[in-house]
């Protein structure tokens, strides 16, 4: 009998260790997490890239980022406010719901909902009209020529599916409790999710039923977060998973020695920068009552001074990244070049705070994710000890992207009064910056700032976006563009401190197209 | 009758010491001796930290960036200032280790003292008023015997950080390891105590000084804890050990103590990072330093143990 089972047992063996010849299970580490599965949560390209193998936009992008039909088969502007979408027929959700123009409906509310970290995709006066049930139209109250290349990480769901499981209204990234729609997905994409543990692992698995044609051969994919750079590596360099993003800076040499293993790398169009509270009356955490030091564009000025950009660039970044002295990256703006970083200048700051009426400084506390951007929590330190000798005793508070977010998103109340943060234009283009990150945020009733966690403002630079969202001729767009980005500059609205550089580290037998927004999509991975 | 019998004089303490057992097993045991001075040598480099470190690595303003990473002083592209090297943020190691260390200390002997306060009170208090009472404190201790300490401790960490929201973690982080730590190891004290004091309540004694009118907490503390805190010295010596890793682990896993008041665990979590770019040394000489004095402690505790058990003398 004992030896029956066995052979049995055998048999069956043989049998599971024969039939993956054709089974492609893909192991993918990223160092930071997947928490939330709704995607109207977080606005941050590691998840978007996430769901972005779940869910479709109405467009999309391919590998050169240039805008492609998603959801939307084609689309037309009969007018400037006017854009007609016309759907994609024949599509139907994993669950099994059919594709219509009441979805594209619902998302649009939903997406504008209160707790949507997504409200500035869609303006929050524009109508939505349904033509019929695969024609959509979309009206604006003023013309914007750049909107379906804001949409393309403005994911649809399902309108049956997301009333049937209580989950109409978007999860906010400070919830407590998940939501259906935060543990389970429902897209349209070429994957579905078969298993989401948040924080722990997320297994995707092709979607048979996908409108496209697959570009990947890939059977299973298993995602899972590892935030230790050295454990990370020895998982690629010992084949426990076949790609990690990002390689830690201070490892790639060793994994291009590695002999299986390379290092994909190429320059982010992502801006790492710090920024300042200077909305409160008085900061949330520093010993300066009744007065708010960041509102002094001289404290601006000699925070900007005091860090020296060069020293994290050869110390911290090893050389990999580009100092910046813009919010956006030079490959995504054509002026850039005409803006150099103010100068490292320690002494000069000093003079600049006691200026200010801070001889002595003053203490602030600093908000740093550890686990998002490349070196994030060294480069944050970094900055503390160059603060630390122009007289600034800064508390930092480097935690994990989740428990960062949920603090200093809108969502979390803006609580925050000095924080590092990047950015990658949705859009790939200036207005998105503006908007987003430069404009004001003092009118509740608009989207604009969303992003702007300090709240800068400066009314001629939200004049300017507005015109720069109009135009269509391209230089006289671009010198709008320049004069906006010149205001920010001369306030020192924000410091910004560099595109840093793409490094995904893959097994050899792996194929996969880089984008240069650092987004890791399966469904141009192929594996041998 | 005054002369009879002469007064024994008494002995000086100093000679008392020299002629115990416990000197002689101290003198006759080279391990001990080579542990002993370790742990006073390592001791004495975390209380004088502050005078002896040539930097002061808690002062970010002391810390330059452009010298992280710099290999030790006797390895190709050392620098003499820099003994044992520099971290990722260039700091120098020899004092972050002193200062780790001191950091280690603290809270390794804090947690310790706090988990003795508790073990010993919730003992003495079972075991001399058994009953219920004893029931109740005692399936406590088991159930909690179930969890390893390191998840209590991470526990503890957990939930007074939620709780204390908005304060800055590194004016609390102290306090809550110390804390962590006191609640992650209080066990083997109570069941030590609860089972000397079963035993001792009984005696003549005690019931003597309960026959005089003594209160209960009078004679649970003047009568009973005299007789019955020997062991606890040992588990004191060996859980300083024990807490120390503890305090280590934690910052390790990134709980514990912020990299910009690295202790022994944070200096070893940073050089973690480094271990596969070749820059063996932030994560070797804090990882050494550790190992050293856990040994070494926990060799005094051994002898301290063969020191105090009758049955080996």
């Amino acid at each position: 009998m004992k030896i029956r089972s066995m052979l049995l047992a055998a048999a069956a063996a043989a049998v599971l260790a024969t039939t993956p010849l054709s089974a492609k299970t893909l192991r993918y580490a990223n160092q930071g997490d997947l928490k939330s599965l709704d995607p109207y949560t977080l606005n941050e390209t590691t998840t978007n890239a996430h769901l972005g193998n779940v869910y479709e936009g109405l467009t999309r992008r391919g590998k050169d980022l240039a805008i492609m039909p998603g959801l939307a088969e084609r689309w037309e502007t009969p007018e400037p406010t006017r854009w007609r979408f016309h759907l994609r027929k024949g599509v139907k959700f994993a669950g099994g719901e059919d594709f219509t123009a009441d979805d594209v409906i619902f998302s649009a509310d939903r997406v504008r909902a209160q707790g949507s970290n997504f409200q500035t995709r869609v303006p929050k006066d524009a109508k939505f009209v349904k033509v019929d049930d695969h024609t959509v139209d979309v009206i604006l109250s003023s013309p914007n020529p750049i909107l379906h290349s804001q949409w393309d990480t403005w994911y649809i769901m399902s309108k049956k599916w997301a009333e049937a499981n209580n989950a109409a209204a978007p999860t906010p990234a400070s919830a407590t409790t998940p939501s259906h729609a935060s543990l389970n997905a429902n897209g349209t994409g070429p994957f579905r999710i078969e298993s989401h543990q948040p924080g722990v692992k997320t297994v995707f698995k092709p979607n048979a039923g996908w409108w496209g044609k697959p570009e990947h051969n890939l059977t299973e994919v298993i995602f899972t977060p590892i935030a230790s750079d050295a454990t990370r590596v020895a998982a690629l360099l010992s084949g426990e998973v076949d790609i990690i993003e990002p390689v830690p800076i201070q490892d790639i040499q060793r994994v291009n020695s590695g002999g299986n293993v390379q290092v994909l790398t190429g320059p982010e169009l992502r801006t790492i920068f710090l920024g300042f509270d200077q909305v409160r009356d008085e900061l949330l955490e520093s010993n300066v009552k009744g007065k708010n030091p960041f509102k002094d564009q001289r404290v601006r000025e000699a925070f900007y001074k005091a860090i020296d950009i060069e020293t994290i660039k050869t110390r911290v970044m090893r050389g990999l990244s580009t100092p910046s002295a813009l919010m956006i990256a030079p490959e995504l703006f054509a002026f850039s070049k005409d803006f150099t970083r103010p100068k490292f200048d320690p002494d000069g700051a000093k003079k600049l705070l006691a200026d200010a009426g801070y001889p002595n400084g003053f203490e602030v506390g600093m908000d740093c994710p550890n686990d998002r951007y490349v070196n994030d929590g060294p480069i944050c330190q970094a900055v503390v000890g160059m603060l630390a000798r122009v007289g600034i005793k800064v508390n930092l508070n480097a935690q994990p992207k989740a428990q960062y977010f949920a603090k200093v998103l809108k969502a979390g109340g803006y609580k925050t009064s000095f924080y590092l943060l990047g950015w990658t234009p949705g859009t790939f283009d200036s207005h998105n910056v503006l908007n987003d990150i430069l404009g004001c945020r003092d009118n509740p009733n608009s989207s604009r700032g969303e992003s702007n966690l300090g709240g800068y403002c400066n009314k001629k630079l939200d004049e300017l976006t507005d015109k720069v969202l109009g135009e269509t001729d391209t230089a006289k767009r671009n010198a709008m563009i320049k004069e906006a980005f010149q205001i920010a500059y001369d306030e020192y609205g924000y410091i910004p401190l560099h595109q840093q550089a793409l490094a995904w580290g893959t097994s050899k037998s792996i194929k996969v197209a880089q984008r240069a927004d650092n987004s890791i999509l399966l469904h141009w991975i192929t594996k041998d | 009758m005054t002369d009879a019998a002469p007064a024994a004089k008494p002995v000086p303490l100093l000679v008392r010491i020299r002629e115990s057992d416990m000197w002689h097993g101290f003198r006759s045991s080279p391990t001990t001796i080579v542990a002993a001075l370790v742990t006073l040598v390592l001791t004495l480099g975390a209380v004088l930290a502050p005078w002896i470190a040539p930097t002061n690595p808690f002062d970010p303003a002391q810390v330059f960036l452009m010298n992280a990473n710099i290999p030790p002083a006797w390895v190709q592209g050392g620098d003499p200032a820099f003994i044992f090297g520099t971290d990722d943020q260039g700091r120098d190691l020899y004092s972050a280790i002193l200062y780790g260390m001191r950091v280690s200390l603290m809270i390794g002997v804090g947690g310790v003292l706090l988990a003795a306060a508790i073990g010993i009170t919730l003992g003495l208090v079972a075991g001399y008023v058994g009953g219920r009472t004893d029931a109740i404190i005692m399936r406590i201790a088991d159930v909690q015997l179930t969890f390893p300490a390191i998840l209590i401790a991470l526990l503890v960490d957990g939930v007074v950080h939620a709780l204390l929201k908005g304060v800055p973690r590194e004016q609390t982080v102290f306090g809550v390891l110390i804390l962590s730590i006191g609640l992650a190891f209080w066990v083997q004290y109570a069941r030590t105590i609860r089972g000397s004091t079963l035993v001792e309540k009984n005696k003549d004694y005690v019931q003597a000084a309960r026959l005089v009118g003594l209160s209960t907490p009078v004679i649970m503390v003047r009568h009973i804890l005299p007789n019955v805190i020997g062991p606890v010295l040992v588990i004191l010596t060996i859980n300083i050990g024990l807490a120390i890793i503890t305090e280590a682990t934690l910052s390790f896993l990134g709980v514990g103590l912020p990299p910009t008041q690295p202790s022994l665990g944070t200096l070893i979590s940073i050089g973690n990072k480094y271990l596969f770019s070749g820059d063996w040394w932030i994560v070797a000489f804090p990882g050494f330093t550790l190992a050293a004095f856990v040994l070494a402690v926990n060799l005094l505790g051994d002898w301290l143990r063969d020191a105090l058990n009758p049955r080996l003398r």
